[in-house]
């Protein structure tokens, strides 16, 4: 299998900056971010889309980055752990992770907290069936799991207590940028 | 129960008075700090091996062995090196005269066999997925593709996948000098006459699959050069011991060979490990004098990093009739997979001595076979040796309860060692200094509702209910803290058990600490911050520590064994108590006092009687200024400490579980899971649950869920995540975790060691509760995994017929 030459300019938002990058058609997400963008908070847990600690959020929804072509991008808005923090502070996900100690060696750990994220956006008082059902897409091999799912309820009492607050990156508001993709 | 807590335990869990600590230190060891790694790790300000960028930074992909076993009959590369961006490709023959063989550091007996294994293959592979060759380019993508244009071909030999049937004259050989690795044996006590006319005994075979450790961070190694030294990073548990070992390998003088283990993504023993792509990355760059980078991918992981467990039990005990432990013998094979790596032919023997478990018996009799396969060799996996061995015996325990009609749990009360009745001598020779089996188990019967849920057991079976409730029992020990040096040495290990640490005081009264421990998520930063915090009395956060660079952790023996706390966190306390001695002197010497009148508490010199005062902050900084000291005293507060225990720790506990199995689709579900363990004395309340937690769901996971499979010529089927099953947060239960406190009395912190209790633990007492809800209808043993199809296949015919005679068949 060749790769060919040809290269593609990617240009998307990447934690609230425009980057921009050319890279080939087969570059996935996950290394363009880390090796090119060297936002490396991105894990690559098994490269084949079922541990989850790869997860960002594209346009707000979590997505397997090492499951989606560089390419495929182009226009979108990403969010990776490296953004997730509010005015330098950390948001109600990354505290309660740290709060109840939801993490160990903390590999896995931007996945969950990408994909808690959006959950809790989403449903912002979700219930343990729910939570449960939320997380159970990202594999954790320290932490057997129980504190993740109490960080994650931690998590939306805190989101409660600072509500009102903005959004983050203002999701959407990419402007003429986000026309270009075709997803947003 | 209320007697036993009165007997000096104390049971508790994490409450809000943890997290509270008092001013001024003194009350950090036992708070619930959060920890400090935790910043960085959940804002991606992190350092894995794999976010290196190095300039002209080169990238490795190995070619793998497609066969299990074959001789290399041909290589050309030819058309390889033409491939865009491909710098170099190797073979093994490039390499044959300087790739030496990877070590194993545990040649255990007098006869074992430890065959030449190099790095690289030259001439046979023997377990697919061993490295034939590798592409050196400028990215990975292009190191990858240049894989396909490499020709190797192979003359395949017979694969050896079956330990039995390797052991059988005419099998097929994996070395030439035959399939045995070694013969072990041990033996204690008149195991004959423990046996002869014992009114009970039971014999057990039990599978221990093979398993894949599966650290979320795959391996990383990047290697460079200036031309003179040599520096490598790498996803290891070991950076002290890897340099060592590649130094002996690879000969680059260790002097001018750093090792660094930066951030690492968990290991439970599966980097501990002198790897193959970590000795060939560095001739790599030895070679091109460029750096490298190897990152490996999961599947690539699956098939070669060493694998866990994979033996074959034969257990026997005999017993009186009144559930007396006479005597336990063991002959075990444990599957060696192709060579021996760094501690292969050690973790069973880690267990022999843990076959007796709590329990008094007259005699004791092991014996353990290494048998070579064509598999990817096995070696240390959390727990090593000591999950086998408490399996096998907590198994049987149940076994023999159900053969004497007696409940699990009271035939444990006959045979365990009271709590009065240490320290005590085991069978197995080691000396257990401190414990108290009946007041774990009582914390953890009335946490369960131990009896309320034998009532609806009996209920359930009363009513032929499809779905039947069983309850298993789990009352482990284990041996931590590796390890006494001596211990080690009568055991033929290649090395000692000690561990280091540097504590200094600097101008301002900060303290760095320097531990040759290797955390990978232990959260050592936080544990040894407590503990430097009360000892010296200043604030946990003036506290850091520093790890896991052989240039500023000049010696260690790294983390493994539940070793770090019970070792190195002793050697960072007799640090501070050097330091501290130093302090006084100074102290004593600005306050025109005497030493003998200077009395130390939270962080100030006191002269006894006195208001007069220093902090150990003003003593550091006089200390640093060195303008007035005593006469001949080395202006620096700091000191080194070097800790070899005496003796292992024993932490131990109850573990129950509840599992319900549909009967009719052999599926389970664990209802409830309590596990009150006793560790010692705990530093840190919330590092020590998850600890437990993350054991326990590797313990479960081995119960139900993972294991390694291979086909009959020796290929891996299981590699990818999607293959190889591990749990997610869907699949394991809620765990009840409590704790009894009996404090070790072998080491001054009184800790005993967390890492592995919970995989220890878990693994039998699930086990125990399948096999305890189907007892009626005749099982007696399901394979692990225990998935619903093995469960629905031990049901067999049974399904339908229950058997009337309690299900003793």
């Amino acid at each position: 299998m060749s790769e060919g030459t040809a290269r593609h300019v990617v240009t998307l938002v990447v934690n609230g900056v425009v980057r921009e990058a050319a890279v080939p058609a087969r570059r996935l997400l996950s290394d363009f971010l880390r090796h090119d963008l060297g936002l490396t908070g991105t894990h690559v847990g098994c490269e084949h889309g079922v541990c989850g600690a790869c997860t960002v959020l594209l346009d707000g929804e979590p997505v397997r980055s090492c499951l989606t072509f560089a390419v495929t991008v182009d226009g979108h808005e990403v969010t990776t752990v490296e953004g997730l923090a509010e005015d330098g502070e950390p948001s109600p996900v990354q505290r309660g992770f740290t709060e109840c100690h939801g993490l160990q060696c903390g590999f896995c750990t931007p996945g969950f907290l990408c994909t808690a994220t959006a959950f809790l956006r989403d449903n912002p008082a979700p219930t343990d069936e729910e939570v449960l059902e939320a997380v159970a897409g990202n594999l954790c091999r320290c932490t057997g799991y129980q504190n993740i799912l109490k960080a994650v309820h931690r998590a939306a009492e805190i989101q409660a207590e600072t509500r009102g607050r903005p959004e983050p990156h203002g999701y959407g508001t990419l402007g003429g940028l986000a026309d270009r993709g075709g997803r947003a | 129960m209320t007697e036993q807590l009165d007997a000096g335990v104390v049971a508790r869990q994490i409450k809000e008075s943890d997290l509270l600590g008092g001013p001024g230190g003194g009350n950090e060891v036992g708070r619930a700090r959060r920890r400090k790694e935790d910043a960085r790790l959940v804002t991606g300000r992190t350092q894995w091996t794999d976010n290196i960028q190095l300039p002209g930074l080169l990238h490795v992909a190995f070619l793998r062995s497609p066969m299990a076993h074959a001789r290399i009959t041909r290589v050309d590369t030819s058309v390889a090196r033409t491939q865009p961006g491909v710098v170099a490709v190797f073979s093994g023959a490039d390499f044959a005269a300087e790739q030496g063989s990877l070590p194993c550091a545990w040649p255990v007996s007098e006869d074992i066999v430890i065959p030449d294994h190099p790095p690289m293959a030259v001439t046979e592979v023997r377990y697919a997925g061993e490295a034939v060759a590798c592409v050196v380019a400028t990215d990975r993508y292009k190191a990858a593709d240049a894989l396909d244009a490499i020709e190797i071909d192979y003359e395949p030999l017979d694969a050896v996948t079956d330990m039995t049937a390797a052991l059988e004259d005419d099998s097929p050989k994996v070395h030439e000098s035959g399939n045995k690795a070694f013969t072990w044996t041990f033996a204690q006590g008149d195991i004959d006459a423990a046996f002869r006319d014992a009114p009970v005994r039971v014999d057990r075979t039990y599978v221990q699959q093979r398993l894949i450790p599966s650290a979320m961070e795959p391996r990383a190694v990047v290697a460079q050069t200036d031309g003179d030294s040599f520096t490598l990073h790498s996803a290891t548990q070991i950076p002290h011991i890897l340099r060592v070992m590649l130094a002996l390998t690879t000969g680059i003088p260790e002097h001018k060979l750093r090792v660094i283990a930066p951030d690492v993504g968990g290991g439970f023993g599966s980097k501990l490990q002198v790897t193959a792509e970590e000795v060939l990355c560095l001739l790599i760059t030895r070679r091109l004098g460029k750096p490298v980078k190897w990152t490996e991918s999961r599947s690539e992981g699956n098939l070669t990093v060493h694998h866990g467990r994979d033996q074959l039990q034969r257990i026997s005990v005999a017993a009186d009739a009144d559930g007396r432990v006479r005597g336990v013998k063991v002959d075990l094979l444990a599957d060696m997979g192709a060579y021996l790596m760094l501690v292969t032919p050690g973790v069973p023997l880690l267990g022999a001595f843990m076959y007796s478990g709590i329990y008094k018996m007259d005699a004791y009799d092991f014996t353990c076979t290494g048998v070579f396969t064509t598999k990817m060799p096995t070696d240390a996996y959390r727990g090593a040796g000591r999950p086998e061995a408490t399996f096998a015996i907590e198994r049987i325990m149940d076994e023999l309860a159900a053969e004497l009609g007696m409940d699990p749990i009271e035939l444990r009360r006959r045979n365990w060692i009271g709590h009065t009745e240490f320290p005590y001598t085991t069978i197995c020779g080691l000396t257990y200094d401190s414990g108290n089996y009946e007041a774990a188990t009582d914390r953890a019967l009335a946490l369960f509702g131990y009896d309320k849920l034998r009532a609806e057991q009996a209920d359930r079976r009363e009513r032929d209910d499809p779905v039947q409730l069983g309850i298993g029992v789990s009352t482990y020990t284990e041996m931590c803290g590796l390890a006494p040096s001596r211990v080690l040495g009568s055991l033929s290990y290649g090395a000692g058990g000690w561990e280091h640490a540097s504590v200094r005081v600097l101008p301002t009264g900060k303290v760095e600490v320097v531990t040759g421990t290797s955390p990978h998520g232990q959260g050592h930063e936080t544990a040894w911050s407590q503990i430097v915090a009360d000892a010296l009395g200043v604030p946990f956060e003036d506290v850091a520590v520093i790890h896991g660079d052989t240039s500023s952790s000049h010696k260690g023996m790294d983390t493994y064994g539940s070793r770090s706390l019970v070792v190195g966190g002793v050697a960072v306390v007799q640090a501070c108590e050097k330091v501290k001695e130093k302090a006084k002197q100074v102290a004593a010497h600005l306050m025109e006092a005497s030493p003998d009148d200077v009395e130390f508490s939270r962080g100030e010199f006191r002269v006894r009687g006195t208001g007069t005062s220093r902090t150990i902050q003003e003593v550091a900084l006089a200390t640093f200024a060195a303008h007035d000291l005593p006469d001949g005293f080395e202006p620096r507060l700091d000191a080194d400490a070097t800790f070899d225990p005496d003796n292992f720790s024993f932490p131990h506990g109850t573990h129950l579980c509840a599992v319900e199995v549909d009967t009719e689709t052999g599926a389970t579900r664990i209802r409830s899971y309590v596990a009150v363990d006793d560790v010692g004395n705990v530093v840190n309340p919330l590092i020590v649950e998850g600890q437990v937690h993350g054991g326990i769901a590797q313990g479960i996971a081995q119960a139900l869920f993972e294991e390694a499979v291979h086909d009959a010529d020796g290929n891996l089927l299981t590699t990818t995540m999607a293959d190889y099953l591990l749990p997610s947060a869907a699949d394991l239960p809620a765990y009840t975790t409590d704790r009894t406190e009996t404090p070790a009395t072998t080491n001054p912190l009184g800790v005993k060691g967390v890492g592995e209790a919970g995989t220890i633990a878990s693994t039998p007492a699930v086990v125990n509760a399948i096999v305890d809800a189907l007892r009626p209808y005749g099982v007696r043993d399901v394979p692990m995994p225990c998935t619903p199809e093995r469960v629905w296949r031990a049901l067999g015919p049974a399904r339908t017929t229950k058997s009337t005679d309690g299900g003793l068949s």
